[in-house]
Parts: structure tokens; sequence; C-alpha cells
């Protein structure tokens, strides 16, 4: 009796471990990040991830999902990336409903409660960011493809870099207490560091502002407050609606008349119409990326700007002579 | 000097209210008259501040806007203990004279006020609307010159932290529907994901997909032929998918469980005849611009062929198998202006009937290229065998094209050429707009 009941204990434990051991090796990656004690992190653009790095160091792991030279409102809601929600402790998305397109599908089909909008790891880096455009009075489609929250590409301007570091520090100090001092530390100093590049920056520009630009889609409206540049027009006739002939030509006709001198264009819109404009006016067109990854070389925040005040500068010191 | 500044004041507080309230001046020598006087304006501009208030929250009260913050008047509560008698950011109206008796007395609410704060947990609310129009002859399956045969109702939020829900009521020429009206668990223990209630059957690509986001105007041949008409073969169940966790490519196992009364493929009379699909789906990324889909179903439950005056006597049952397989190519950077996607499906069904079991087969075969960012052109090869009856096939050809003048709206035009098993050849073109107003949530890869 006593020699059954131990084999059917022994079975019985045999079985309990079989199949705990089946769980532990249906889920290696989950485990191997919550032995590391690192938080995985997933940004919905590489701006987003760029800042979370600088915040977070080496206590946290960052994935991004829209590449930097892709139109962010056009993503695909591949699977790939609903493994990645999957396994996040925190998603960090920029809001304003640039990400209405296709994030929403990815975040239901995660299976994670802690990325679930309004959960413990959903963070909308917006919510303390100045926006732009916020639109007042009545808003309709028939404006095109309108953001009613306001504009949602703020990130290019590094005072709101600096809020939306905080807001992430904010944020993994609540997932991870006891990294509270590193975080904090790492926010002191990258606020430091984009202090002194923004004066680097802005003494760039200076001598263009007030300089009248176009550009093809609204998404450098923060940009163009804080470096001083006036932006009398868009390539697109309205957000979202690809350029027709009436529009190029009055916008032709409109840059003369302002004498406007550059056309900064987002990496992923064709260049076709830009440069026919760019030959009517005789502005300089410029690819300006709006984003971390927009080309090769920028692989941070700092070198976003690095490398659109040179081009911007560069350009207008050639077209203004000053 | 500084009495002679005081001497003025006096003078000025003397002359104004001379002109303010000349019936009750006195002599302002009088220190006692003064006094008096000085508690008269007080007593005054009391008045006229309460009275200001009065109508300062009357007019706020009529924008819909809350009170402004009125200042206290003698004998009135103080602010505090006013705000707590009538909350302040409900908009309220006057009771007209007279309404007062027998009816609730002070002010009442106003109902329909854009800014009341209870709208914000209306849902994701959207109308699309599907017209189509047909020219040219097709003596089998022919559909009306010109009709709107479905609007699709969608209603969509988040119900509590723990699910969310989705209908998608359809409008069609015959009445309304509830096309799909499910829960969804999205972060349930053990990775799982659960809807409830009517849903498409998750059967093959095409199945799943609602009619706006189909590549053309109709539905593949098989899909009319094998899974039960135009509409989608869907039903009232349970559906479970999991995650297969691997180190390669992402795997989804999806388990149905439904009443068993879908389309015309399943008819359960009992409430034992459920029917039950499963369904794995394989995704990979091929490279950042190109990714591959891979799937196979399985569908089980009975059929209407034995059913005699509501007795399923004959007990047969019907069968599915599919196998799916997409391919999408959409390079990163100009993902606005171009992309393909190419896919196919294959079914099999075997129906047991009173004549005999009928093994039947049928695929589509389609291919769409985005050529600039508002066009997009197509093909489609049909082919496929009939359910109640596997010697016969139908064979069908299409092209398409496609404008959208916005992310809204889109206009198509389809030539289809069928050959059907007993009639005619048909050659039709349709035509089809489409579009969306309000706010319809992104649909799934």
């Amino acid at each position: 009796m006593g020699a059954s009941k131990d084999a059917v204990k022994g079975f019985l434990m045999s079985t309990v471990k079989r199949v705990l051991l089946l769980c532990l090796l249906m889920f290696p990656l989950a485990n191997l990040a919550h032995a590391q004690g690192k938080l995985n992190v997933v940004a919905s653009t590489e701006d987003l991830g760029a800042i979370a790095t600088e915040v977070g160091g080496d206590r946290i792991t960052v994935e991004s999902i829209a590449r930097g030279y892709q139109d962010p409102h056009f993503v695909e809601a591949k699977p790939s990336f609903i493994l990645k929600l999957q396994k996040a402790d925190l998603l960090i998305v920029v809001g304003r409903e640039l990400e209405i397109g296709w994030l929403p599908p990815l975040i239901n089909q995660s299976r994670n409660a802690k990325v679930q909008v309004g959960g413990p790891g959903y963070l909308d880096a917006s919510m303390q960011a100045r926006i732009l455009d916020l639109p007042t009075g009545q808003v309709t489609r028939a404006m095109g493809d309108v953001h009613p929250l306001g504009n949602p590409h703020y990130w290019l301007d590094p005072e709101n870099g600096k809020l939306i570091a905080k807001s992430i520090a904010a944020k993994l100090e609540e997932l991870r207490p006891n990294d509270k001092a590193v975080f904090e530390q790492r926010l002191a100093d990258f606020t430091t560091r984009l202090d002194a590049a923004e004066k680097r920056w802005l003494a760039q520009l200076a001598p263009y502002k007030g300089v009248k630009v176009v550009t093809y889609h609204r998404s450098y409206p923060n940009f163009a407050e804080r470096f001083g540049l006036d932006v009398i027009g868009y390539v697109e006739p309205r957000p979202g609606i690809p350029p027709t002939p009436q529009h190029t030509l009055d916008l032709i006709g409109e840059m003369k008349r302002q004498n406007v001198k550059a056309v900064m264009v987002e990496p992923y819109f064709d260049l076709k119409t830009p440069n026919a404009i760019g030959r009517e006016t005789g502005a300089q067109v410029l690819v300006v990326p709006p984003s971390v990854g927009g080309v090769k070389e920028i692989t941070d925040y700092f070198k976003l700007f690095d490398y659109d005040v040179n081009l911007i500068a560069n350009a207008l010191k050639q077209s203004t002579g000053k | 000097m500084f009495v002679s500044r005081r001497g003025a004041r006096a003078a000025l507080v003397a002359a104004s209210v001379a002109i303010a309230i000349p019936c009750t001046a006195q002599p302002a020598q009088d220190p006692a008259a003064a006094q008096v006087l000085r508690s008269e304006i007080d007593q005054l501009k009391q008045d006229f501040n309460a009275r200001l208030s009065a109508l300062e929250s009357r007019l706020s009260a009529l924008e819909g806007a809350p009170p402004a913050g009125a200042a206290p008047a003698p004998g009135t509560p103080a602010p505090a203990e006013a705000a707590a008698a009538a909350p302040a950011s409900t908009p309220t109206a006057q009771v007209p004279p007279g309404a007062e008796a027998g009816g609730p007395s002070g002010a009442l609410p106003v109902y329909g006020n854009a800014a009341a704060g209870s709208k914000v947990f209306n849902p994701d609310m959207a109308a699309i609307g599907n017209f189509v129009g047909a020219a040219g002859r097709n003596t089998v399956d022919p559909l009306p010159a010109l009709a709107l045969p479905e609007t699709e109702l969608s209603l969509q939020a988040i119900v509590d932290p723990y699910a969310r829900a989705d209908f998608f009521l359809s409008f069609g020429e015959e009445g309304v529907g509830v096309e799909e009206g499910y829960l969804t668990f999205p972060a349930l223990p053990g990775g799982l994901l659960m809807k409830v209630g009517r849903q498409y059957q998750a059967f093959g690509k095409a199945n799943t997909l609602h009619s706006h986001v189909l590549p053309w105007a109709d539905r593949p041949l098989v899909t009319t032929n094998l899974l039960g008409g135009e509409e989608p073969l869907a039903d009232a169940g349970i559906s479970v998918a999991r995650l297969i966790p691997n180190p390669w490519i992402f795997l989804e196992a999806t388990g149905q469980v439904s009443r068993g009364s879908g389309n015309d493929v399943f008819q359960g009379t009992e409430r034992s005849d459920l029917s039950y699909v499963g369904h794995v789906h394989g995704y990979h990324d091929l490279s950042e611009s190109a990714n591959i889909d891979l799937g196979t179903s399985y569908a089980f439950g009975h059929n209407s062929s034995g059913v005699v005056n509501g007795v399923d006597q004959g007990r047969f049952t019907t069968s599915l198998v599919g196998i799916d397989a997409t391919f999408r190519w959409r390079p990163l950077q100009r993902a606005i202006y171009h992309s393909f996607l190419g896919r196919s499906e294959v079914i099999w069904s075997r129906r047991d009937q009173p004549n005999g079991q009928q093994d039947a087969n049928g695929f589509y075969i389609s291919g769409d290229y985005q050529f600039a960012r508002r066009w997009f052109g197509g093909v489609r090869f049909d082919h496929s065998e009939r359910a109640f009856d596997a010697s016969v096939h139908d064979t069908g050809q299409s092209l398409v094209v496609t404008y959208w003048p916005s992310e809204f709206s889109q206009v198509r035009g389809q030539y289809r050429r069928t050959t059907y098993a007993e009639g005619p050849t048909a050659n039709e073109f349709l035509f089809q707009f489409q579009f969306a107003i309000g706010a319809h949530g992104a649909h799934p890869f």
C-alpha cells in the first residue's frame, strides 16, 4: 500500500517536474530577461527608443517598431511586432493618434496585460510635452488626415526631448524603484548634455532666424518654432493628401513672392514634386530626417539634431550668403 | 501737505457720493453721516456684485460652461457650500416660470450638451458604405445593376480593465444583422487570447476579412461554392488563440467552438451539434520589406442535408480543410507608394449527404500591385467545384483597378469573366465605391 502510494507520489512529482520543465522551455526569452533583471522596453519609434536608452542605460533593453526612414503614420502591424510586445515590460508610444492605424491591433494581440492602454507598462510620451497645432474650432476630414489631439511630431524640439526623458525616467522608476538613483542620475546627465548641445544648435541656426521655408508634411512645427524658421506652406495641399497640380502652382507662386529658400522633405516622400518646385523657384530641396534612424549616421537623439541643423545651416548659408 | 491731500480725498468722496446718490447726500463734514454713507455705499457695492455674479453664472450656464466663481453675497451660503449643493460642472438651465409646481425645483441638468463628460465613454463609431454596380450579362448568379449591398456600422470600445468589445452591424437590403459582435479578453493567463460572441470563423484568410478590406469587389468563387455564399462563414461561439513559442517564427494556433449554424455549410439541430474550427498560422519576415504568411485550417460540423422537418435524421457532416499562403512586399522607405500582395487559398470540402459523399475542392490565386500612392492593379484566377455536386466546377478570371482618393474612400473597377458549369460564360464589369466616416479601428494584419 505504502509502496504504491510512493509510486503514485513519485509519478506525480516527475509529471509536475516535466510540466514545469516544459513551461521553462516554452518561455526561454522571457526568463532570460527576468534573470538579468533588465526591463524590456519597446518604443513605437526610434526617437523614443533613443531617449529611453539615454535614461535607462544598461538597466533596460530597447527595441523600436517603426524605422526612422519610414512614415510613422503607415506602419504595417506585422505579427513579428506582436512577439516584441508580448515580452515587453514597458511600451512607450508617441501618442496624439500618430500610431492609431497600426498599434491598437498589435496591443490587442500582445497577450500582455502590462502594455494595454492604461496598464502599468504603457506610457504615452506626449503627456508632458509641448504640443502644437491643437485644432481650434471644428475638425472634419475635409481638412485631410488631421490629428485632432495636436501635431504628433513633437519630439523634434530638444526641450520636448527633455520632457520626454523626464516622463520615461518617472515610469522606469515606478517599474524599478531600486534603480531610481541610476535613472535620476542618467536623466540629469542627459539633460545637461542636451542643454549644452541645444545652445550650439541654436547658435548655428541663429543667423537664419525668420528664414522662410516650405515643408512636405507638417512634420517640423516644433523644430521650426525652436530654431526660428518660418514655415509658410506645405507641398501637401492637406495633411495626408498627395500634391495636386493646382496646389503646387499656387505654392510655387507664393514661394516666389516670399522668396522661400528651402523645401524640407521627409525621407519617405517621393522627391518628384519637391524637385519640380525647387527647379521653378530656385529653392533647395533638403531631405531632412525627422527621426533617429532616418539615415544611417543618425544613431541617437543628439545626432538627429546634429545632422538636421548642419544640413539646414549649410544650405541656408549658400542661399542667403550669411 | 499731508492734511491737504486728505482733504482733497474727502472732497472727492463727497463729490462722487453727491453724483451717485444725490437724494441721500449729506454734508461731508459730519463724521457720523459719512459713516452711514460709507456703509450704504458698501451695501450698494455688495448688491451690485451679487447681481453681477448671478448674471455671470446664468450666462455661463447658457453657454454650457461651469459658472464662474461667485462672490459671496450677504445672506447666501459660502462658495464651498454652494458648490456642494449643486455640482459646478453640471450645466444647468433655469426652471421656466410656472413650471415649479409639482415638478423638480431648482436647476435642471442640460442633456445633449456636446461637452458632457459621459460622452467620453462612447465607443468609437464608424459607418462604412459599400456601393456596388454591375454591368454585362450573368444568367447564373446575377447582381443588381446598382445596389448598396452592405453598410457596416462599427462600435468599438474598451469594456473594463479586462476586456474590449467590437460590434460590426451590417445593414443590408434584407435588413440588419450582426456581422460580428464579440468580447475580447486580451490578457488572460497562459498567454491566451479569448473571444466570445459572434465572429467570422478563423478558416483561411479571406474568410476572416471584412468586405471593405478585400482587394476585390466580390469574393472568390471558392468562398461562394464551398464556404456557403457571398458572406463569410460566421457563427456564435468561443475562440481561443495562443502563440506557440519558438525561436524561429511567429506561430499562432486558434481553436473555435460554435453553435454549428454557419451559413449553409453547417446546420446543427441539437445542442450537442457544435461546429469546430482549428487554424494554425505561421509568419516570417524574409527581410524588412518582404514577409510570408502560411496557414492551415480545419472545420467540422453537421450539415443540413439529413434534416427532415427540423429533425436531423441523416446525421450527415461536413469537414473542410484549407491551406493559405500570402507573400507581401513593401519597401519601408517608399511604403506609401509601392507594394505587392500575392495570395492563394486552396480548400477541400467533404460533405456527406443522402446521395453519397461529395469531395469538392477549389482555389483562388491573386496578385495586387500598388503602382502609385493612390493606384492599385490586381488579377485573380478562380477555380472551384461545388460542395453539393463535386462533378461540376466553375472558373473565373478578374482584372481589378482601385483608386484611393484618400485613406477614407476608394473607387474600384473589376472586369470579371466567369464560366459556370451550367450556363454561358458571364462577362461583367463591377464597380464599387467604398467610404468610411467616423473612427474605425485598425484591422489586424
